[in-house]
């Protein structure tokens, strides 16, 4: 793990190559460093991070989003990023409003992204431009809304059975 | 279908009568059929899936065939997604181990170590060291009955049915050691957040040990079974070979990277829950196929047995659960006495703790490769968001590489050796 002052290393290097604003803050906590980036840099950051930095980080572990609720903006995408060879992670962080949540994909850079950006779309409607095959992944396709929202209540989705199928059509509407 | 004259249908060879039918003078030609070349080459969609015994769940493949040649697949997942993750955000810290303990029903251990571990550093609560021996040993065990189970289901695809009835019964005393550890055959809860549930009952110890001294015989005669068998080897062999470079691009983790050469161990990386204290090999393969895959997870469950006996062989003394009454229980005598200890027992059971905001994510090595999980805690006593990053989700996206241009037999055995767990992937 790149320590409290390696990490502003890290985002000063980020800032120098990709550009001034693409950092918008870092923390560091629970031995942990993340890096909070500007959603649409956050392709170059990664590209950066990944390919040219001089301290790579390689590989995406992990993928995953959050909702914030309430605070604003809400939702929060992040990325595991690891170095195999020096052994250390890094998260980059973006946050966005749920009005227009976009990002742009990354499963050119990490085909692995593939099915974790699915995921983040099908549960908390982030769209990820250009994406090759956008659509949900463990709901069913037809699903509307976007489950893992904190708004989105729990429960009250009644079980539909073939006797109760016709008594319920659009029970979501 | 036409008749073929002769003597009866019957009594013709089966590839002769077969010939003998032409596709162009039937009844009711087959499209296309006109070009004899045109459908050889025809593709064929099949499902399949999702209720295949070889999917080892509710997995629906959508492959695409030319004669016997699978050209592409395309997983299609979801079927048992009961939304854990969700559910989690309405429980209390401590109910939320039972939730996550169901996501990889195989590897309950570590499904329950991950979540836990994410929650201690949040809260940064140190682990007493006997808690951490015994979670090791736990952890262990649970990675021994996860590769038997799977040599277990993969051999049996294969069509080795001897080796199902033996991987099973190995598989069931490791779990009368959980039964005796924690009162659970399967997802048994035994960690807790700051430790582990019980300290393990008198005769446990033994009992472990002459599990120990039993199973590298057993592994003997597993090998005896399937190293010698000409069917097994040519299946295995030279099957399902993805490069090296492929994998780390797609996020492949555990013993799927490790088959293909690269020593890649979180136990061994990046030492969690004191792994650093044990002495143990890390099996790599040369190849990466499928051979190399089942050759590397039969290692494993002997370097684990060698983690196990180490770790009863040093087994610190001292508390078996943080010392925390605001995490942890109190023990039970205390309940009598101390009016302190009931007040803290009767505020963990309604309310649970409570933790500070913030988000950990903490990743571990499961039977099947990293497993991480990221909590967000917004500093009530439930979390807000819980998020598996499961090693099979991951390492299913490996599959379309595995079984592509090879035989639909083949790539069966893939998906046997890719050992996925539905309840981790559809979480």
């Amino acid at each position: 793990m790149p320590d409290a002052t390696g990490l502003e290393l890290v985002a000063q290097r980020v800032r120098d190559a990709v550009h001034e604003e693409a950092v918008v803050g870092t923390s560091f906590a629970y031995d942990s460093a993340t890096l909070v980036v500007a959603p649409e840099r956050t392709r170059d950051v990664l590209e950066h991070l990944s390919r040219s930095d001089e301290e790579p980080y390689e590989h995406l572990m992990s993928l995953h989003g959050c909702d914030y609720l309430p605070e604003e903006p809400r939702l929060g995408v992040h990325y595991q990023l690891m170095s195999m060879g020096r052994r250390e992670r890094i998260a980059v962080k973006t946050r966005l409003t749920t009005e227009d949540p976009r990002l742009p994909t990354v499963t050119d850079l990490f085909p692995t992204a593939d099915f974790q950006e699915r995921e983040v779309y099908d549960f908390f409607g982030v769209v990820f431009e250009g994406h090759p095959d956008p659509r949900r992944i463990l709901m069913p396709e037809d699903y509307e809304g976007y489950p893992q929202r904190r708004d989105f209540p729990m429960g009250g989705e009644p079980v539909l059975f073939t006797h109760n199928e016709h008594k319920l059509p659009r029970w979501y509407d | 279908m036409t008749e073929t004259g002769g003597s009866g249908p019957l009594s013709v060879p089966y590839r002769e009568r077969e010939e003998s039918i032409s596709v162009g003078t039937l009844e009711h030609p087959i499209v296309g059929s006109e070009d004899y070349d045109d459908r050889e080459t025809e593709l064929l969609t099949i499902n399949l899936g999702p209720h295949h015994p070889a999917t080892h769940g509710v997995l629906r493949l959508l492959c695409t065939l030319e004669g016997e040649t699978v050209h592409d697949i395309t997983p299609i997942i979801g079927y048992v997604h009961t939304g854990i993750e969700k559910s989690c955000e309405d429980q209390e810290y401590w109910k939320a181990i039972t939730f996550v303990e169901r996501m990889d029903y195989l590897a309950y251990y570590f499904n329950s170590y991950a979540y836990c571990s994410s929650v201690e550093r949040l809260l940064d609560v140190d682990v007493p060291p006997r808690a951490q021996y015994l979670r090791v040993i736990h952890m262990e065990l649970n990675r021994i009955a996860s590769h038997l189970f799977w040599l277990a289901t993969a051999s049996l695809d294969i069509g080795a049915i001897t080796m199902l009835w033996w991987g099973l019964r190995e598989r069931d005393l490791v779990l009368d050691l959980f039964e005796m550890s924690s009162g659970q055959r399967l997802h048994t809860r035994y960690f807790q957040v700051g430790g582990v549930f019980e300290d393990i009952p008198p005769g446990w110890e033994a009992k472990c040990r002459s599990f120990l001294k039993t199973m590298p015989s057993r592994i003997d005669q597993y090998e005896a079974l399937l190293d010698k068998n000409e069917i097994w080897l040519q299946r295995m062999k030279h099957t399902g070979t993805v490069p090296l470079e492929k994998l780390l691009e797609l996020g492949v983790t555990g013993p799927l990277l490790r088959a293909a050469g690269e020593p890649w161990d979180l136990r061994k990386a990046m030492p969690y829950c004191s792994y650093e204290h044990f002495d143990f090999k890390v099996p790599v393969g040369t190849v990466g196929d499928n051979y190399d895959r089942y050759r590397v997870r039969l290692a494993e469950i002997r370097e684990s047995l060698a983690i196990v006996e180490q770790g009863l062989d040093g087994l610190p003394e001292g508390a078996f659960i943080t010392g925390d009454r605001k995490i942890a229980l109190p023990p039970r005598h205390e309940l009598a006495t101390s009016m302190e200890a009931l007040i803290h027992h009767f505020k963990l059971v309604t309310e649970g703790f409570r933790v500070p905001p913030g988000e950990a994510y903490s990743a571990i090595e499961s039977p099947r490769g990293e497993l991480g999980c990221y909590v967000l805690a917004d500093g009530s006593a439930k979390p807000s968001r819980v998020h598996m990053r499961d090693p099979s989700f991951v390492n299913l996206q490996s599959l379309k590489r595995m079984g592509e241009n090879s035989l639909i037999a083949d790539f069966i055995a893939c998906i046997a050796m890719l050992d996925p767990i539905l309840g981790g992937i559809d979480r």
